[in-house]
């Protein structure tokens, strides 16, 4: 087959989103590191000129995915993973110390990133193994094997202290709950973090009435009995809310209670005791199953104060705390954040205008074309600029779903969701961070940030899928 | 399970990214649209309003010559954030300063580093223009230090530390009670530095620079279109005379008390002193002498003339004979006895030894106790009014209009009024109608109740220099730019009838320069035609205190002196010689040969070590 006749059949709309992303990040490293002193985007000392050499090279490389035979991706898949385990292991012990993360390993002039290489040869494995015939992810066999593939990368990453890019691997229970993990998992994983969030920022005691509140939901649905169940829930709820206050009253002021989520806590497991008791006599699961879910609720609300203070590390906790507002560090953590809210905030509706920053070409965003890259694009272009950025991932990811959806081929549809997942993760993370959405999670946004491994790794993963996609239209 | 319209699950993902990008939007709609927040916080980071500090008005005396100037003076100021390690025994040596003090003020950066960020905080103040010519050569060596000049004030001569005040930086309760100022800033805390402190202070200009985050200035804002040159305050002219204020400061030297002097033809005061005082010196530095000045037992930091209230003494004679004039209880030639004081019943009212029967002039001149006790008793006896307490309530009238018992509101600040006892006072001490002239008749002679600061004094002196009428007193005169409240331009008559005034002079002329029973004639200067009156105010707690207040010349005053000293016995022993030194040094320029001897024997005396 003639090679260009072969490229017109690659999906235009994300190469098109595609080129206009790269292009869009190379203006605006370019501005970000501008100043008075001038100087060209092609000159090569600068961030910009080296943007562009990786640029040349990924637009290579893309090409040459397009070309070769994409067969090869799903024979090489086992062999990719494991290589890229062992270099994320050994990049523990040999990488550079880079602000207390050992992720980079340093070859020569270029230093890269095993863990953006691990998304792509996760995703391919992931596919590999799920397309096969006969793999039933509902079955304990197919659950283990792919929690494997996916937590073995994320504790290597965990190892090498660089927990940010690890939380990207969370993104994949979307692509398993499309190939048919029950929905129920996505809700208690929100629950779990709902909970997680309020215990910190507000109390074990409005924790335990929120997850009280979501059991009894849960029963209203289950039961076909919901306006009944939801308004009697909300309504003792509401009674349990004035708990705390009442406490504070005079009359109890001289008594040692305890505090309200305790009693809170022990009045519940009477309940549970009782509803336990009355499942068992009616041999009703779904009682059981809500009252087990409670203790289980419990537990993670009252340990969490001990996995904030003992298990996250130091600088983990400082993000958190800035990031639900519990600590006003305007100099400190909260540093890039506040810096980089005035850089977009400063941008208006239309923006300073290409080059016109203030806040970016003076540097007073940290990482500026790196992570926070998306600062410039706020503050110079505005909210309409951002807008455009936005539109452009929601299209590149909703393209990926749809074309993976159209795929005849299993292993093409669960390694587009893969990294449609991934590009989510890394664009919503992103870009909620540099607006005080999401804490300071050090990933880099997808084809506009600054950094050549980065680049490379996203052309890669988005390119193959754009090859695996092309022998649709054969 | 209930079965619900089932949703395909790619469509529900796809969903929420749409979902999400939705909240992303929200977010960047909030903070780029809706809030003002951030973009006002863009503009004060990254524009730098350096702040170009004016230079403060300067002090003139009367005659032009400076008291308050301006110098240059550096501050070392620091950017922590920007420090590299540097050799801090050179820097140390440099500067002159202990190594201890550079490590102290690292050791304060680090602990404070949050707070500071990239900002510059001061190193070390004031660094004399030489030293830091020093620090320029070699700043290579130390990055993250500079310079930034001020003024800071100077003083040419030492003359009324504490007419002049001090300038310190401002404290946060001032720059919260005070509009303008921001911490860093100077302001005039007492003195005239404070009372003129809106006149002096001018007005900060800024220049508009951009700067990077690393605080480092990128360039000047839009070619400094925006910049806002700083006005430099206005000058003061005092009504001081620079050479006549030292000299009154050398004299008073070693003693406590006040010498003040004013111009009788405008109320223009030529000198204050307080002593123990305030040296130029010690306000140039103030922060180094505050805590040991505030603390000394000697108060260096009141200001006696305007503060301390004593009882005026024989001077009030001069009061009370123009009352008793005004009245017609009694005539200049009216001839009253005197047997070594006043006798009434039980008790005496002692005076010296001189001649008996004697008449107004005389009686000034003299000093008698005993005729100011006749007359006296003629004021609060006199028949035409019903009561005592009647005629003393007219008595306090004419006394209060020579400006006694409150402030006379000149411009120096905190000005104490002093007291003059009211005939509802007595009243309450004593009862009513069961008091009489007896019974009050210490305010004859100036003693009990009554209590006056040394320039109620000197004013009463200028009103009678004046003939009957006098102008407030006051420090400042009209200045390019300024011009003094029209209040201290009104003559302001007494209730006495000028033509009394005479004979009072008279007396006055006598007490200097008569033949015999001269109380003054220490005071005596050949062809000044000082006239003047001795006080002593009787201090309960220890030697009298020595009063003397005089003018000259005679028939064209020029000045009016009020001497105070705490403790020196009787007036005419220092107070009167003191004073005549005073005017002889301003009418003639100097002492005269043959009072040289006197001059060292008054600068040589001291009270107090």
């Amino acid at each position: 087959m003639n090679l260009a006749a072969k490229l017109r059949k690659a999906d235009i709309w994300l190469i098109v989103c595609y080129l206009v992303l790269v292009i869009i990040g190379w203006t605006n490293i370019y501005a970000s590191i501008h100043s008075d002193l001038g100087g060209s985007m092609f000159d090569f000392g600068s961030r910009a000129g080296k943007q562009f050499i990786w640029i040349m090279v990924s637009f290579s490389v893309g090409a040459a995915i397009l070309i070769i035979n994409s067969k090869i991706y799903e024979v090489l898949s086992f062999w990719a993973y494991v290589a890229t385990a062992i270099l994320l292991f050994v990049t523990i012990f040999i990488g550079a110390d880079i602000k207390g993360s050992h992720s980079w390993l340093q070859l020569g002039p270029v230093s890269f990133q095993p863990a953006e290489l691990s998304k792509i040869t996760t995703s391919l494995l992931l596919a590999s193994v799920m397309s096969q015939f006969g793999f039933r992810l509902n079955s304990s066999k197919g659950i283990l094997r792919t929690a494997l593939i996916i937590l073995i990368p994320m504790l290597l990453i965990i190892a090498e202290k660089e927990t940010g890019s690890a939380l990207v691997y969370v993104g994949f229970i979307f692509m398993l709950y499309r190939e048919g993990l029950p929905g129920w998992i996505l809700v208690l994983g929100g629950l779990f973090i709902t909970l997680f969030i309020t215990t910190l920022t507000t109390s074990p005691f409005v924790s335990l009435l929120i997850l009280l509140g979501f059991l009894a939901m849960t029963y209203g649905a289950f039961t076909g009995r919901t306006l009944r169940v939801s308004l009697i829930a909300a309504a003792s709820i509401a009674l349990l809310s004035f708990l705390p206050g009442l406490m504070r009253l005079d009359v109890f002021s001289g008594m040692d209670l305890p505090r309200p989520e305790f009693i809170l806590l022990g009045l519940s497991l009477a309940g549970t005791a009782v509803t336990g008791y009355f499942a068992f006599r009616k041999r009703n699961s779904l009682l059981a199953i809500l009252a087990g879910a409670f203790i289980a609720g419990a537990m993670l609300v009252f340990s969490v104060d001990f996995i904030f203070d003992n298990v996250l590390q130091d600088h983990q906790r400082k993000r958190i705390e800035v990031l639900l507002g519990m600590e006003e560090d305007p100099t400190g953590v909260g540093y890039n954040v506040t810096q980089s809210m005035i850089a977009i905030g400063s941008g208006g509706l239309t923006g300073k205008g290409f080059l016109k920053g203030t806040q970016t070409a003076y540097g007073f965003v940290p990482e500026q074309s790196t992570d926070f890259i998306f600062c410039t694009v706020g503050e110079e272009w505005g909210f309409m600029g951002s807008a455009v950025v936005i539109a452009l991932y929601v299209l590149l990811i909703c393209r990926i779903i749809m074309r993976a959806e159209k795929s005849a081929e299993a292993f093409t549809r669960i390694y587009g969701y893969c990294i449609a997942c991934c590009l989510f993760m890394h664009f919503f993370i992103n870009i909620g961070m540099t607006i005080g959405l999401m804490p300071v999670i050090g990933i880099p946004l997808p084809f506009l940030s600054y950094g050549g491994s980065s680049l490379l790794c996203f052309t890669i993963m988005l390119f193959i899928f754009i090859a695996l996609d092309m022998r649709q239209k054969r | 399970m209930r079965d619900y319209p089932t949703i395909p699950r790619h469509v529900r993902i796809a969903t929420g990214v749409i979902a999400a990008a939705l909240i992303l939007l929200g977010k960047l709609f909030w903070i780029q649209i809706i809030n003002d927040k951030y973009k006002i916080n863009a503009d004060n980071n990254a524009m730098v309003y350096s702040v170009i500090y004016p230079t403060r008005g300067l002090i003139y005396d009367r005659n032009g010559n400076i008291l308050v100037g301006n110098e240059i003076a550096y501050d070392l100021m620091a950017t922590p954030s920007e420090i590299e390690e540097f050799d801090t025994l050179a820097l140390g040596g440099i500067l002159d300063i202990p190594p201890e003090y550079i490590r102290e003020r690292m050791e304060y950066f680090r602990q404070n580093r949050r707070s500071i960020g990239f900002r510059s905080v001061p190193f070390l103040k004031k660094i004399s223009p030489e030293k830091f010519a020093l620090f320029a050569e070699q700043e290579y060596r130390f990055p993250g230090f500079s310079g930034q000049a001020r003024t800071i004030r100077q003083y040419p001569v030492d003359a009324g530390g504490n007419l002049l005040g001090y300038i310190s930086e401002v404290d946060a309760d001032f720059i919260k009670s005070h509009d303008g100022y921001k911490a860093g800033d100077y302001a005039g805390k007492t003195g005239i530095e404070a009372t003129y402190e809106k006149e002096l202070r001018g007005e900060k200009g800024y220049k508009i620079y951009l700067r990077n985050a690393l605080n480092k200035i990128e360039s000047s804002y839009k070619d400094g279109e925006y910049d806002k040159p700083a006005v430099p305050g206005n000058d003061i002219y005092t009504t001081i005379d620079a050479g006549l204020q030292q000299y009154s400061q050398k004299l008073m030297e070693g003693k406590t008390g006040s010498i003040v002097a004013i111009e009788p033809s405008t109320g223009e005061i030529l000198t204050l002193v307080s002593s123990p005082g305030i040296s130029t010196g010690q306000l140039a530095d103030i922060g180094a002498h505050y805590t040991e000045m505030a603390n000394d037992p000697d108060k260096p930091m009141l200001n006696r003339a305007v503060q301390s209230s004593y009882p005026p003494g024989s001077v009030f004679k001069l009061v009370n004979g123009l009352i008793g004039l005004q009245e017609g209880v009694f005539t200049a030639s009216t001839r009253y006895p005197c047997s070594m004081g006043y006798h009434f019943g039980s008790h005496t009212v002692g005076c010296h030894n001189h001649k008996s029967p004697i008449d107004f002039t005389e009686a000034i001149q003299m000093s008698c106790n005993a005729y100011f006790c006749y007359v006296f008793r003629g004021i609060l006896e006199n028949p035409e009014y019903s009561s005592a307490q009647e005629a003393f309530a007219q008595w306090e009238k004419y006394v209060r209009s020579f400006g006694f018992g409150e402030p006379l509101h000149s411009d120096i600040p905190s000005e104490t009024g002093g007291n003059v006892p009211s005939a509802a006072y007595y009243d309450r001490l004593y009862g009513k109608n069961r008091w009489g002239a007896t019974t009050v008749l210490s305010l004859a002679i100036g003693q009990g109740e009554l209590g006056c600061t040394p320039l109620h004094i000197a004013n009463l002196c200028a009103t009678i220099a004046n003939r009957g009428h006098y102008y407030t007193p006051h420090i400042i005169k009209d200045s390019p730019g300024y011009s003094i409240d029209n209040r201290f331009k009104e003559r302001r008559y007494t209730l006495i009838d000028t033509a009394l005034f005479p004979s009072v002079i008279d007396g006055m002329y006598d007490a200097v320069n008569g033949k015999q029973g001269v109380t003054a004639s220490m005071a005596a200067v050949e062809g000044l035609d000082i006239c003047g009156k001795t006080g002593t105010a009787e201090n309960p707690h220890g030697k009298d205190h020595s009063i003397f207040v005089c003018f000259a010349p005679k028939d064209d005053p020029k000045i009016a002196v009020a001497v105070y000293i705490e403790n020196g016995g009787w007036g005419g022993a220092w107070a009167a010689p003191i004073a005549s030194l005073v005017v002889e040094k301003y009418l003639a320029g100097q002492i005269s040969e043959s009072r040289k001897v006197l001059e060292e024997r008054m600068m040589d005396k001291k009270f107090v070590k």
